[in-house]
C-alpha cells in the first residue's frame, strides 16, 4: 500500500484474497513475484515488547496513520531483508485476544482476517510473545495459529524471562506449535536476524493447525456454523477458530454479521453444547488454555524460589493506601506544571518567530491584499497551529513516559473509584487533568480509553475544563472589573474569582460528563479488568516515535482544517473593505475597517441576541472573531476599541473599556456584573477551532466527526449563552448591576 | 461454603470455582486465563478500596470489586 493512502478509504480487500485454501501457492508467489514487498503482521498482548520490536525491525522509517472509521493509529514501516526482500510491517494494536472486546482487538481481527477495509491480509504474521508470561501470551498465539496464515513466533524479553528463573526450550516450543519460535531481545536488538530470516521462508512452511482436539459434542455441533463460515469464504481453518469463539462473543457488532444464517447456526450450537452438559461461553478459554498448560509444562523450566520481584516492591509503595495518591497527586503536578509552564517559553518563542517572519514579509511586500492575506491569514493561521506544538510534544513525552514504565494503569488503579463517581474509568483522569492546558492534546489523550463510550463523554466535556488560552481573557476582564479586595482577610477577590472561574468548568465538565454517560452514552458498565505490567524503563527512541507520531498527526489534519478557518476568518475581518479618510490615524482606521467589515456586521447582526446578556456589537465582534481561539478576543477588543495591538496588560485598553458608554443611555457599558458574566460565558463556549478540528478527528472523522463536534459545540454555547444570562439577569434583579 | 473473590482480603489466595455476571467481563478475564481451576491471590486493594489486584498465572490484574463478586473461589 502506497504511504499516500494511509488514512483514507481505499478499496476493500477482494474476497479471493481472504480464501487461501488449502493448497494454495505460499502468499509471497501469488501476489505478483518475488519483487512485491512482503506483508507482515506484528500481533502480541499489550506490554510484551512489540513495539519495541517493530521499532528494531523497521528503524524510524514508519509511517502512522487510522485505519479507516476508527481512531486506532496505524503503524507501518518497512525494512530490507539480508537477501534484499522488501519487507512492509504493519504493527497491530496490542490484543489479549481476538474476541474483538475493545476497537483495538477488532482491529487486529478485521486485518488478520482480512475484513479490515483498506488493508490487505497479511503474507506472515509474527506473533510477539513474552517469555515471562508464556501461559497468558499463548492464548492470543494460539488463535492466531488457526487463521490460516504463515506464523513466526518471537519469544520476546528472554533475557529477563532468564532474569526470573523461567527458561523456555524454544525447540521444543517450535516442535508444540508447529510454526518457527525466534528467542529474542528487543531492547537489545537480539535475535533480529534469525527473526527476519524465520519471517522470509515461513510462506514457504506448512500453515500452522490447531492444536487440541474438541469433545466429540462440540466437534459435532460446531461443524454446521463451520460450514456457513467455510461458504462464506473463510479457511476452513480460520471457520473452525472463528465457531469455537463465537460461541463465547455471539455475533453481535462483529465482522461476520453478514453471513447469513449465523446467529441461528451459532445459538442451535450453544444449546446442542448445554444439552451435553458442556458451557459454551467458557469452552473456548478452558480448551486453549487446556492445551497451553501442557505446551508450557513441556517447554519451560522454572529453576529458584520466585520471590519478590522488583515491581513487587515498588508496587508496595506506589500503590501504598497513603503514599499512592501522594506520589500520584506529585506525578500529576509535575505533568500540570510541565505542560503549562515548560511549553511557555517554546509557546513564546514560535509566536515571536512568526510575527517576526509576519513582519519581514510586511517590510518586502507592497501593501495590499496579498500582504494582508499572507501575514494576516496565512502566518498567523500557520503561527496558531504551531503553537500547540510544545504542549503536545510535552504532554506526550510524559504520557508515553508513564505508558511505556507502566505507571499509567497504576494511575488508573488509584483514580478508577473517584472517576466512577460520574460514570467513568480510572484511565479518563489523565486526559481531563490535561485539558487545564489545552484540550487540544488532552483530547488526543483520550485515546487510551478502552471503551468508546467512555471515550466520547471525556472528549464531549473535556473543553469545559478552563485551558491555557481563557487566562487572557480572564486576566484582562479581572484585572479590569473586579476590585483587588481582601476576601476573608487573607485571599484577593481577584484571585478568587479567577479560582471560581475554573472550579465552574471543573465541577461542570464533571456533572455534564455524568449526564451524558446517564442519558446520550448509557452502556452497561464496562469492566475495569486492567492487566498492572511490571515496570519497565521506557526507551528513549519509542518516546521519540511516539511523540513525533502525534505531533505529525495533529499538524497533517488539524493543521489543514484550522489553516482554512484562519484565512476564512481572515477574509470576514477584510472585506468589504472601507476606505478610511486620510485623517483618521492608523489605530481609528483599522477600527472602521473592522466595523465596516462582514466580520463586524455579523457582530451587529448578533447584537439583539448578545443584548439580554448585557453585551453590544462590540463585544458582539469581540466574541465571533474568537472562536478561531479564544485569546483572540483580547487582540480583537484591542482594534475595535481603537487602541491597536493590545495584550491582556494593557492599560489603554483596560482604561478605555471602563470609561466605555453606551451612546444609547449614556450609562456605563461594562460592570463588574457584565464582566463575570462575559468569564462565564469563555468559560463555558467552545471557542477554538484547533479543539473542533481535532475532535471531529478523534471522534471518528467524516460525517460522524462532525456531528459530534457540532452537537459540543451547540451544547456549550447554549451552556454558555444560559449561564451568562442567568449571571447577568439574575444580578441585576439582586440588583448587583 | 463457596467465597466470592471479593471477600478474600490480601494475601489470600483461592481456586476458581466459576465465573458469572456480566458475559463481556466474564469473557474478558477468561481471555486472561481467569477460568474454573485457575489459582488466584488477592494482591491489594486500590487506595479508595476498589478496585483489587490479584495475580494469577504469574501476572498482576485488576478488577471492580462488584466484578469479584460474580467469581466464586473454593480455598
Amino acid at each position: 500500500m502506497s504511504t499516500a493512502q494511509l488514512g483514507t478509504p481505499s478499496p476493500p480487500p477482494s474476497p479471493a484474497a481472504t480464501q487461501r485454501g488449502e493448497g494454495a501457492l505460499p502468499a509471497a508467489t501469488t501476489r505478483g513475484g518475488a519483487s512485491a514487498p512482503l506483508r507482515v503482521a506484528l500481533i502480541g498482548n499489550p506490554n510484551t515488547g512489540k513495539s519495541t520490536l517493530f521499532n528494531a525491525l523497521t528503524g524510524m522509517r514508519q509511517k502512522v496513520g487510522n485505519y479507516s472509521g476508527v481512531t486506532v493509529d496505524r503503524v507501518e514501516g518497512r525494512y530490507r531483508s539480508a537477501s534484499g526482500r522488501s519487507v512492509v510491517v504493519l504493527d497491530l494494536p496490542g490484543a489479549y485476544s481476538l474476541s474483538a472486546s475493545s476497537p483495538d482487538e477488532e482491529i487486529a481481527l478485521g486485518v488478520l482476517t482480512g475484513q479490515a477495509a483498506g488493508v490487505a491480509p497479511p503474507d506472515v504474521v509474527v506473533v510477539v510473545v513474552d517469555a515471562q508470561n508464556l501461559e497468558r501470551n499463548l492464548f492470543l498465539a494460539s488463535q492466531v495459529l488457526e487463521l490460516g496464515h504463515p506464523v513466526v513466533i518471537a519469544l520476546n524479553q528472554v533475557d529477563a524471562a532468564a532474569a526470573a528463573g523461567l527458561h523456555i526450550d524454544h525447540v521444543e516450543l517450535t516442535l508444540e506449535l508447529g510454526v518457527p519460535v525466534v528467542p529474542t531481545v528487543a531492547t537489545k536488538r537480539e535475535g533480529l536476524n534469525v527473526l527476519q530470516r524465520a519471517i522470509e521462508q515461513a510462506p514457504e512452511l506448512p500453515l500452522p493447525e490447531r492444536g487440541f482436539v474438541l469433545p466429540a459434542e462440540a466437534a459435532s455441533a460446531l461443524v454446521p456454523v463451520e460450514a456457513r463460515l467455510t461458504a462464506a469464504g473463510l479457511h476452513p481453518s480460520a471457520a473452525a477458530m472463528e465457531a469455537l469463539r463465537l460461541l463465547a462473543v455471539g455475533l453481535e457488532g462483529g465482522h461476520l454479521q453478514r453471513v447469513t444464517g449465523l446467529a441461528d447456526e451459532v445459538q442451535r450450537a450453544s444449546a446442542a453444547l448445554e444439552a451435553a452438559g458442556l458451557h459454551p461461553r467458557s469452552l473456548e478459554a478452558e480448551l486453549r488454555y487446556g492445551w497451553i498448560a501442557q505446551v508450557v509444562e513441556r517447554t519451560t523450566q522454572r529453576r529458584g524460589a520466585h520471590g519478590k520481584t522488583l515491581t513487587d516492591r515498588v508496587d508496595a509503595v506506589v500503590l501504598h493506601r497513603v503514599w499512592g495518591p501522594l506520589l500520584f497527586l506529585a506525578l500529576m503536578a509535575l505533568v500540570f506544571q510541565a505542560i503549562f509552564s515548560w511549553a511557555e517559553p517554546l509557546m513564546a518563542l514560535i509566536e515571536g518567530g512568526f510575527s517576526s517572519l509576519g513582519q519581514a514579509l510586511a517590510a518586502v511586500l507592497p501593501a495590499g491584499d496579498l500582504r494582508s492575506l499572507l501575514v494576516d491569514g496565512v502566518i498567523a493561521g500557520v503561527g496558531s497551529v504551531l503553537v500547540f506544538l510544545p504542549q503536545i510534544a510535552i504532554l506526550f513525552l510524559f504520557l508515553g513516559f508513564l505508558e511505556d514504565s507502566g505507571y499509567m494503569a497504576r494511575a488508573a488503579f488509584i483514580m478508577d473509584r473517584f472517576m466512577r463517581i460520574v460514570g467513568l474509568h480510572g484511565r479518563s483522569f489523565i486526559p481531563l487533568l490535561s485539558g487545564y492546558a489545552c484540550a487540544v492534546p488532552g483530547i488526543m489523550a483520550t485515546r487510551t480509553i478502552e471503551n468508546p463510550k467512555d471515550r466520547l463523554a471525556t472528549i464531549m466535556v473535556l473543553p469545559l475544563m478552563s485551558c491555557s488560552a481563557r487566562i487572557p481573557v480572564y486576566t484582562l476582564l479581572i484585572g479590569t472589573f473586579i476590585p483587588p479586595l481582601a476576601v476573608a482577610g487573607i485571599f484577593d477577590l481577584q484571585g478568587v474569582t479567577l479560582l471560581a472561574m475554573y472550579l465552574l468548568g471543573t465541577v461542570t465538565a464533571l456533572a455534564v460528563a455524568a449526564l451524558f454517560k446517564k442519558t446520550l452514552l448509557r452502556g452497561r458498565a464496562r469492566p475495569m479488568i486492567m492487566e498492572l505490567p511490571p515496570y519497565r524503563v521506557p526507551s528513549l527512541r519509542g518516546l521519540a516515535l511516539s511523540v513525533s507520531h502525534r505531533a505529525s498527526l495533529f499538524l497533517r489534519k488539524a493543521g489543514t482544517i484550522i489553516l482554512a478557518a484562519s484565512i476564512v476568518l481572515w477574509a470576514l475581518a477584510t472585506y468589504p473593505k472601507s476606505e478610511p479618510s486620510p485623517t483618521l490615524s492608523e489605530e481609528a482606521a483599522q477600527e472602521q475597517q473592522l466595523e465596516r467589515s462582514a466580520l463586524g456586521r455579523m457582530g451587529q447582526v448578533i447584537e439583539p441576541l448578545v443584548r439580554p446578556l448585557g453585551y453590544d456589537w462590540k463585544i458582539g465582534v469581540s466574541i465571533v472573531s474568537s472562536f478561531a481561539a479564544r485569546e483572540v478576543f483580547v487582540s480583537t477588543m484591542g482594534t475595535i476599541y481603537g487602541v491597536g495591538a493590545a495584550d491582556e496588560g494593557s492599560t489603554a485598553l483596560r482604561e478605555k473599556l471602563r470609561g466605555e458608554r453606551d451612546p444609547a443611555t449614556g450609562s456605563l457599558v461594562y460592570t463588574p456584573l457584565l464582566a463575570v458574566g462575559l468569564m462565564v460565558f469563555y468559560v463555558y463556549a467552545l471557542m477554538c477551532m484547533s479543539t473542533v478540528a481535532v475532535v471531529v478527528r478523534e471522534t471518528g472523522g467524516g460525517k460522524t466527526g462532525l456531528k459530534w463536534a457540532t452537537f459540543q459545540m451547540a451544547y456549550m454555547l447554549a451552556l454558555a449563552y444560559g449561564a451568562a444570562l442567568l449571571v447577568y439577569q439574575g444580578g441585576r434583579l439582586l440588583g448587583l448591576g | 461454603m463457596a467465597r466470592r473473590l471479593s471477600d478474600l482480603t490480601p494475601g489470600e489466595r483461592g481456586r476458581v470455582v466459576s465465573l458469572g455476571g456480566d458475559p463481556d467481563a466474564a469473557r474478558r478475564l477468561m481471555d486472561l486465563g481467569l477460568i474454573r481451576g485457575t489459582a488466584v491471590e488477592v494482591i491489594r486493594r486500590a487506595p479508595l478500596g476498589d478496585p483489587l489486584e490479584v495475580r494469577l498465572r504469574g501476572f498482576m490484574l485488576t478488577l471492580r470489586q462488584a466484578e469479584a463478586e460474580h467469581i466464586a473461589i473454593e480455598e
